[in-house]
């Protein structure tokens, strides 16, 4: 009866439409399991011994891009709830906390893009320790930086979203340190040079802070911009560069190894 | 705190002393920039697995011991500051990982056997299965983690958000908090904007300007010695050091307290930081005057105003009142200027022929002109952290426009 259950599910159509291959149990099927699932092919079908080791990855460059599918998912899941408006923000996070039912997806959300900070800096250690950016994965190791550098971006701009003392004074901090550029910022150096007639071209009003805040305080635009990048402009660059990461790695022939 | 003193011993209290003395900035960057070199240099005593067990129970034992102090639970037990004790843990962790395994390949280079990688890096392995359960475990024990963590511990909330009520200390994102630390010894301009841009092209120019062609694929130490030794460097006794010190011990008014201090809002810092050109001008020209009372070394430190250039349309007359006090601040600031074109434009060729010899005859000159600027940029932080110490020196050049 069971083996006949099991024998209608495994043969029907609907299953052999979405699982071309079936128990992987020869070295033919896997390596066509592998070929034929859009997730799984973001492998080879066979690794160096040497570097499947957890010893050797540690798999903090996997962790790092588990970690950001977790972030998307919590991250969607919080949109629902999350107004990015100066009177909305803050009372949603009430809510978020003590209203919504399994209430912890602003922590795991939280946690999760602490977690993240870290492990994409353990990875960019062992890549470092190992050797893993000399030739031919030079340009891997710089769209690696850039990556460091959104995840840095993407934490930031996430920072502000409670709308709370501790968002806003951090954000203050960070972005003051725009004011101080040189030339295109209104408190740095050289930016009063950049005048016509007496009338300066860089003021609070149009200035790298300006630009970073839309506008001469923290306020709202400050949290809409935030939000929009944090939800929509930086993870899209993210994810466009980690298809570029991760493409890389295969065409510079896959984890590194000695020659 | 008298009264949560008194329930504990004298041998806390000693320990909490101890602690705060050796946390004050230039002893703990001391200590961690001499811990680190010791480490690299007796590496085959100190990585194994007693000595990496040992550094994880002191840590934990100081950390665990040191929560029964109120000021120091305080500041560890912040929800947000959990994942910077994490990353003590972990970065302590993750260099004995690496540095075991270099250790074991290097002892293996000189036995003449091949590096431990390299004995299973010519065969395959199946990624269906094989690494795809590997894959699959640490995805779950991640997911445990992050749960278990989420449930005890809630996000941080504040107060809701007021411009007008200022927090002190304002504190940035704890990873931002290294730069954050620098405006101590840097203008914002330098510290928040231009050298976070050097440190980023930096790290990308490193496998363009490191040229080794060992080491590629394989944990090692001996084969990469330099670029290991200044990336560790920049990594744990700079990055790691200056977030740790901006998050635990910087307390009201970016002032320094210990471990173990209560952050003190109204605690007094005697702001007595001066510039290289007053110690020419003022300190030393006035001994010179004592000595050959030369009128000229009598004049103190020459004024210079904040004269700004009419560029758009020309203005011959501010741009001529502006050349004027270019030349009062190249005068009032000849040494340091002299101190940074030696610096900059002279130390490079040196070096050539000394202790960088061997890359600069391996590199051709643009690389090594990169890799020069990129090490002598990063050492005028450690050399700004020591004069100001040593000398309370603030700025090298300070002039109404530009101040380094």
């Amino acid at each position: 009866m069971l083996n006949k259950l099991k024998n209608t599910v495994l043969d029907s159509q609907i299953k052999k439409s979405i699982f071309r291959v079936g128990i992987p149990n020869t070295d033919r099927k896997r390596v066509l399991i592998v070929l034929g699932n859009v997730f799984l092919h973001l492998h080879p079908t066979k690794v160096r011994t040497s570097g499947v080791k957890l010893r050797y990855t540690w798999c903090a460059g996997g962790l790092s891009f588990f970690l950001f599918l977790v972030l998307t998912l919590t991250g969607v899941l919080l949109m629902f709830y999350y107004r990015p408006t100066v009177e909305g923000a803050y009372v949603d996070m009430l809510d978020i906390r003590s209203q919504v039912p399994f209430g912890i997806m602003r922590e795991l959300h939280r946690w999760s893009a602490h977690a993240m900070v870290i492990m994409v800096m353990v990875h960019m250690f062992r890549v470092f320790m190992t050797g893993s950016y000399k030739p031919p994965r030079e340009f891997n190791w710089a769209i690696g930086v850039i990556l460091l550098v959104l995840t840095f971006l993407l934490s930031f701009t996430g920072y502000l979203l409670p709308w709370d003392q501790l968002a806003i004074w951090a954000i203050t901090v960070g972005s003051n340190m725009a004011k101080a550029t040189p030339l295109m910022g209104a408190g740095g150096p050289f930016a009063d040079f950049l005048q016509i007639g007496g009338v300066p071209l860089v003021h609070p009003g149009d200035d790298a802070r300006f630009m970073l805040i839309g506008a001469k305080e923290l306020g709202g635009t400050t949290l809409l911009r935030f939000y929009v990048l944090h939800c929509v402009g930086i993870p899209l660059i993210a994810a466009v560069l980690m298809a570029v990461h991760f493409w890389r790695i295969r065409k510079d022939g896959g984890i590194s190894g000695p020659l | 705190m008298e009264h949560a003193a008194a329930g504990h011993g004298v041998l806390f209290e000693a320990f909490k002393e101890v602690a705060n003395i050796l946390a004050t900035p230039w002893l703990s960057f001391s200590l961690t920039t001499i811990g680190l070199l010791l480490m690299l240099r007796f590496r085959r005593y100190v990585f194994n697995w007693w000595i990496g067990i040992l550094a994880i129970a002191i840590e934990s034992g100081v950390i665990i011991w040191g929560m029964k102090d109120p000021n120091f639970s305080l500041i560890v037990g912040k929800p947000d500051n959990v994942p910077i004790t994490a990353m003590l843990f972990i970065s302590t962790f993750v260099l004995w990982l690496a540095m075991t395994q270099a250790v074991n390949n290097d002892r293996r280079v000189e036995q003449k056997l091949p590096p431990d990688e390299k004995e299973t890096s010519n065969q395959k392995t199946w990624v269906w299965p094989d690494l795809l359960y590997i894959e699959f475990i640490a995805l779950i024990i991640c997911s445990i983690v992050l749960i278990l963590w989420a449930i005890y511990l809630r996000a941080p909330l504040e107060q809701p958000a007021n411009p007008a009520a200022t927090p002190n200390p304002s504190k940035a994102p704890w990873y931002f908090l290294g730069l954050q630390e620098m405006l101590v010894y840097y203008d914002p301009w330098y510290a928040g904007v231009v050298l976070p841009s050097i440190i980023v092209v930096g790290l990308m120019a490193i496998p363009y300007i490191d040229t080794n062609p060992k080491g590629g694929g394989y944990f090692t130490f001996a084969e990469r010695k330099f670029s290991i030794g200044i990336f560790l460097f920049g990594y744990l006794a700079l990055w790691v050091f200056m977030i740790i010190t901006g998050t635990f011990l910087r307390g009201p008014g970016w002032n320094f307290f210990g471990p173990f201090e209560y952050w003190d809002p109204h605690k007094i810092v005697a702001l007595n930081n001066v510039n290289l050109s007053d110690y020419v001008w003022v300190k030393w020209f006035q001994w010179i005057y004592q000595k050959t009372h030369i009128e000229w070394f009598n004049q103190g430190l020459p004024q210079v105003r904040n004269a700004i250039p009419q560029l758009l349309p020309p203005d011959p007359t501010s741009i001529r009142l502006f050349l004027v006090e270019v030349g009062h601040a190249i005068k009032r600031e000849f040494a340091g200027i002299l101190f940074l074109a030696f610096y900059f434009l002279a130390l490079p060729g040196i070096l050539a022929k000394t202790i960088l010899k061997k890359f600069y005859e391996q590199l051709d000159l643009a690389r090594y002109s990169v890799l020069v600027m990129l090490f002598l940029t990063m050492f005028t932080l450690p050399l700004k952290m020591v004069l100001r110490w040593t000398m309370t020196l603030k700025y090298f050049v300070d002039t109404p426009w530009i101040k380094f």
